[in-house]
This record gives structure tokens, sequence and C-alpha cells, in this order.
């Protein structure tokens, strides 16, 4: 989990494009949106994306978005129990 | 009606200045995406969005923060009497190339949301209003090359259908390494930031199109 916690962290630092963070700069239980990161809506649409092309994990239902993508560990839960 | 300019930038060859006097230079000759960057820093901008944003984008915004650098226009201007005028070459060609390629495979179609809502030149102009809160004439243009004309004409319009007061306005164009921007700072000839221009320059194309050519061709 510790493993896909860290390299999550840096794809999420590319596809985003937040050139001035590093991995350790992301808390890993830290809300994404809002008060954290402060992503907004296209940063959710391409965090999907990644979900997709990188993990070949399809979000059905965008309502679960909000749980999914809470946080970067509940992101690695849900690629844990959820990757074929 | 009488208009001028109060101020000039241009950002061009590895270069930043205002009112033909150098601001920033990158020496090195390393491109485009690290020299925009450099000059972000240098000048102080605080703008995380920043780097989410195309490389077309970059440019203008950082342009506009350049021109308005100590100036808050909100003193002068309500923000919807505020225009943003620009004019391009490339349109959004090289963010329009990158979509392509990332649904060009149809086995392999992940288009990037965040390449995809830049794909249109007038976003550059939405960043920068979004940035100073300019809600007045807003739009970008697509000309061959600097045209004084152009921009002449579309300012001289903006002010004469009594929809703007104060206006920004130029030639902001990227693609790749090649990259030239010049924004002039455009106010009535009785308005409120004659400090900033130690003389009077009368918005008129030929005194555009010399700027121009002092910007593109002066030498170190």
């Amino acid at each position: 989990m510790e493993e896909l916690i860290q390299k999550l962290k840096e794809e999420i630092i590319e596809v985003l494009n937040l050139e001035e963070m590093e991995p350790e700069d992301i808390e890993t239980d830290a809300p994404l949106f809002g008060e954290g990161l402060g992503l907004d809506s296209i940063d959710a649409l391409e965090l999907i994306v990644l979900l997709e092309k990188n993990y070949g994990i399809k979000i059905e239902d965008p309502k679960d978005g909000r749980k999914i993508f809470f946080s970067v560990r509940t992101m690695a839960e849900y690629i844990t129990e959820n990757q074929k | 009606m009488s208009l001028q300019v109060k101020k000039h930038i241009s950002i061009i060859r590895n270069h930043a200045r205002v009112n033909g006097k150098k601001a920033f230079s990158h020496e090195s000759d390393d491109g485009y995406k690290k020299f925009i960057r450099a000059a972000y820093r240098h000048f102080e901008t605080d703008y995380p969005k920043f780097f989410k944003m195309d490389s077309l984008s970059k440019l203008g915004f950082l342009s506009v923060e350049i021109l308005l650098k100590d100036i808050d226009l909100s003193r002068f201007y309500s923000p919807d009497r505020i225009g943003l005028l620009l004019t391009n070459g490339s349109s959004s060609l090289e963010v329009d190339e990158k979509h392509m390629d990332s649904i060009r495979d149809r086995k392999n179609y992940f288009p990037s949301p965040s390449n995809f809502v830049y794909t249109l030149p007038n976003i550059m102009a939405g960043e920068a209003a979004i940035r100073h809160v300019f809600r007045g004439e807003n739009t970008v243009l697509i000309s061959d090359g600097f045209d004084a004309d152009l921009i002449y004409d579309i300012t001289r319009l903006a002010f004469e259908t009594a929809s703007v007061d104060c206006c920004i306005c130029g030639w902001t164009e990227q693609y790749g390494n090649n990259y030239e921007s010049l924004l002039f700072l455009i106010e009535r000839g009785e308005g409120h930031l004659a400090a900033l221009s130690s003389e009077d320059v009368i918005f008129e194309p030929s005194k555009l199109q010399e700027i121009y050519k002092q910007e593109t061709e002066w030498k170190n």
C-alpha cells in the first residue's frame, strides 16, 4: 500500500502539473479538494482519467468520486480493491 | 477621441522589457518552457494555477502581470469597463496538437481534460481576466502576424462604442520555442495613469508598429 501511495503522489503531481510540489508535500490523508491541494473540477476529471489509464479502473457512478478522491489513501484503497 | 499608450511591455527572445527597458532576462538558451517559469519566479507572481496553464496562456497571463505590476486598475475603473483585446497568430495550435495526439489511437483513447480546456486561444485572455477581475470586452483575434491596424481598430472601436474606459491590447503569439508578446495599456488622454508614462505616446497604428519594431529588433 505504501508503495502505491508514493506512486500515486508522483502521478498526481505529473498529471495535475503541480510543478512546485514534491510527493512528500502531499499528505496521504489530507483532503485533495477544498482546503487540501485546492484542486478544481478539471483536476477531478483528470484523476478519473488517471485511474482508467494507469490502473484500468473505470468509475461508473460519478457520485462515487467524492469518496474515492477524498485523499491519496482513499484512492489507493479503491485501486487495491478494484484493480483486476 | 484621444487615446494614449500609458505603458507597454514585451516578452521576446528571453527578455521581458517594460517601456523599452530591460526588466528581466534569462540568458541560457534552454527553451520557452524554462524561460517562462524563470520569468514567473522573477516577477514574484503568486498564482499556483499558472503552472497548470498551457504555454500560450502562461505567456498571455504573465504579460498582463508584468504590465499591471504595481498598478491597481480597480482604483480607477469599474471591472466591467476594463477591456482585454488580444491578437495572436498560431491560436492554441500547440495544445490542439497535444489533444489530437491523445485521441488519435482509438485503442489508447485518453483525452486529457486539462489539455482540452485550453484548446481555444481566448482562454489566455480569460485566465488574465479572472486574475484581475476584468469583466469588460474580452477577445482574441487571429492574424498572420503583428497587425498594428487590427489592434488599433478593435481597441478604438471598444472605446468609441463606450464599452471600455481602459484597455489592454496587443499581440501574444507562441508555438513551441517561438514566442512574442507585446502588450499596451491604453487609456483616454485625460485618464488616471499619467504618471506611468514619461512622455505622451499617442495611440495610433504607426506608433504601435514603431514600438513593435523596437522591441523585436533591439540589440544588446
